[in-house]
């Protein structure tokens, strides 16, 4: 039933909307579904290429793949250990599977299959993961914020978090070809489009450095290296000089080039969207101290907490993950 | 509780299709005869394990192995071919031993078993060992990765068929149900899962850890097509797997009711059965009284009738 129109309009609160919440910001260029649109551009080249979902593929953009290729598709239903155990044997018997859900789901729930029936035996399995870190509102149950931290320590798998529809797009054909296990942090939906603007290529092992800057260095990975790049950007109003390196392959981490890069005696701000335990930060101090290097690290990611629900920009800006955040407390450290 | 295969099993084949029937038990009795035998020297090597179990899953081995795959001993790796995945690590020296009648192992590489630089470790190892199809030892995987076996065999156009033993204590894993979800789902009759229902585990009898009957029933409510039989009685065993392969429009599960320990009366009546630990002089004995038990059985006849006398019906 209409109610009358409120003489008093509500004090405009941000909503959860959270399955749906974008992390563009205003006015950013975005692709729709890179993942689905690359898993079909492969597709249409290999045959053995197929796709599997645990009730989620409209939610991981593989339904473009499920609606383009129905026969190479499989649903498991909501059933994760299943999907990856299904995966495994598709992979036994010469096809590529490409298997997605949210990341909570393959990690915390199904990880002794993703470990036994996939990394052990060194299969061609490749696992994606949506919603990785805080990039919904809903609370911890779907918020994967130490998926990396879980993953790092599985031997053999290779682990992808990759920062826009760009990486996204070049990394989907590099997994595929990749002969071992592998497991993708995925951004879906409207998805930033920002790295063409780079010269940049996505190759599997390796950090690109995106821009150089004699005062700072941010080591980013995921979507915060687009964050990086805007902070960089609007950091050089106020002459400070920021270099992005931006690292795209958590496992096997490119320690050569972060120690290169970061024994050049510049502040060293790493910055990932997961928990600082465990992740980038940690892969980045533990390549200096066993290179025998130093530097100073300031380590932007998410406290060792289960974060709060609600709305992403809100969250975003709590924990110190936005563009405003990384600005503030770069100028605080210098 | 025991179904009735859908064949029909009540006219009487004709004389020389009942020869060929005849000395087709008997081969595979006497096969599994030799599987317990290997069973019972690899133990020895070890001084304990999951023996029990090995003396009862010898007989659904030997059918399997010797009757029902479809595989390449000297080809291990033949894309065509039929798999079975043992869910089931700790069964591997059950299965070890029928690679060995197989063919696909040497023999005389039984007596590594479980030691150092060996290709058979204690719990089954696809890595390790060519015949076994993967890495079983947590619980509750096989029937997922059956799955997948399943639909890209089915998607390349290939008849090779995935079989799937696992035991009664696994289905105490919500894995197993899961994917028998898909199973039936995809409608994938390219898959027979075989449980081993012995009716104990780890932490003691099944009843009492997690209570797993009727398991037929339950099977049947996921969609399956469910066979049980006395999974110790080689002729009831064939004639289930006759009937499966014939099955079209849905996967089969063919529930096997065995005797922990089957064919040695000693081990047959040890309490700690789950792993079991057999004394240094003891192993001649079992190897005795297995021997004895075989060649009672051939005496009673190789025609089948000696299933009346043998078998003591389902052990649950």
């Amino acid at each position: 039933m209409n109610t009358p129109a409120a003489t008093v309009p509500p004090a405009r609160r941000l909503t959860t909307s959270a399955m749906i919440a974008s992390i563009a910001e205003e006015g950013q260029r975005t692709t729709k579904a890179p993942f689905g649109h690359a898993l079909n551009r492969l597709a249409e080249e290999r045959p053995d290429v197929v796709g599997l979902s645990a009730d989620l593929a409209k939610y991981t953009d593989m339904h473009i793949f499920r609606d383009a290729h129905p026969e190479r598709f499989f649903q498991m239903g909501m059933a994760e250990q299943a999907m990856l155990g299904a995966a495994a044997g598709l992979a036994e018997v010469g096809l590529t599977p490409f298997a997605s859900t949210y990341s909570v789901f393959a990690t915390r729930r199904a990880y002794d299959f993703l470990c036994l029936d996939i990394a052990e035996p060194g299969l061609n399995v490749n696992v994606v993961g949506a919603l990785p870190g805080l990039t919904t509102g809903y609370g911890p149950s779907h918020q994967a914020t130490e998926d990396l931290a879980i993953l790092r320590g599985m031997p053999g798998l290779t682990i992808v978090d990759p920062a826009d529809s760009v990486d996204i797009e070049q990394a989907v054909p590099a997994l595929a070809a990749h002969p071992g296990p592998t497991y993708t942090r995925l951004l879906r939906g409207a998805v930033p489009t920002v790295l063409d603007e780079y010269d940049y290529r996505f190759r599997l092992g390796r950090a690109a450095g995106l821009r150089g800057g004699r005062d700072v260095l941010f080591i980013s990975t995921g979507l915060m290296t687009v964050r990086a790049l805007s902070a960089a950007k609007e950091l050089e109003r106020d002459h400070i000089d920021v270099a992005v390196l931006h690292v795209p392959t958590i496992k096997p981490f490119d320690s050569d080039t972060v120690v290169r890069e970061a024994a050049k005696g510049r502040l060293v701000v790493t910055l990932e969207n997961h928990t600082l335990v465990g992740g980038l930060a940690e892969s980045v101090a533990s390549s200096l101290a066993y290179a025998q290097t130093t530097a100073r690290i300031v380590p932007i990611g998410l406290p060792d907490a289960f974060l709060a629900a609600g709305a992403l920009p809100t969250l975003h800006d709590r924990y110190g993950l936005s563009v405003a955040a990384i600005k503030e407390r770069v100028r605080r450290e210098l | 509780m025991t179904s009735t295969p859908s064949t029909v099993l009540g006219a009487a084949p004709p004389a020389q299709e009942h020869t060929t029937r005849q000395e087709r038990i008997r081969a595979l009795r006497d096969s599994a005869y030799r599987i317990r035998m290997h069973a019972l020297n690899m133990g020895e090597v070890q001084g304990q394990g999951y023996i029990g179990q090995a003396l009862g899953v010898a007989d659904v081995l030997a059918v399997v192995y010797k009757d029902v795959l479809d595989h390449r001993p000297d080809e291990p790796d033949w894309p065509e071919r039929d798999r079975l995945l043992l869910s089931i690590g700790h069964y591997a020296i059950a299965l070890y031993a029928a690679l060995a009648e197989a063919g696909v192992l040497d023999t005389e590489e039984l007596a590594t078993y479980g030691s150092d630089d060996s290709r058979l470790p204690m719990s089954g190892m696809a890595t390790y060992t060519p015949g076994m199809e993967i890495s079983g030892g947590s619980l509750g995987h096989g029937l997922g990765i059956a799955t997948g076996m399943a639909l890209g065999l089915r998607y390349r156009g290939s008849d090779a068929r995935v079989y799937n033993l696992l035991s009664d204590g696994e289905l105490d894993e919500g894995s197993t149900w899961e994917a028998a979800l898909a199973c039936a789902h995809h409608r994938l009759d390219n898959v027979t899962a075989i449980v081993d229902v012995n009716a104990l585990q780890a932490d003691g009898p099944t009843a009492g850890v997690l209570r797993t009957e009727p398991v037929t029933a339950k099977w049947e409510a996921f969609g399956w097509h469910a066979i049980r039989v006395d999974g110790n009685d080689v002729d009831a065993l064939v004639t289930a797997f006759d009937s499966l392969r014939e099955h079209r429009g849905s996967p089969s599960v063919l529930i096997c009711d065995t005797k922990v320990g089957r064919g040695v009366p000693m081990l047959e009546t040890r309490e700690k059965a789950h792993f079991m630990r057999v004394e240094e002089h003891e192993w001649q004995i079992a190897r005795e009284q297995l021997t004895q038990n075989h060649e009672a059985g051939r005496a009673d006849g190789p025609d089948g009738r000696s299933d009346a006398t043998e078998g003591k019906g389902p052990a649950a």
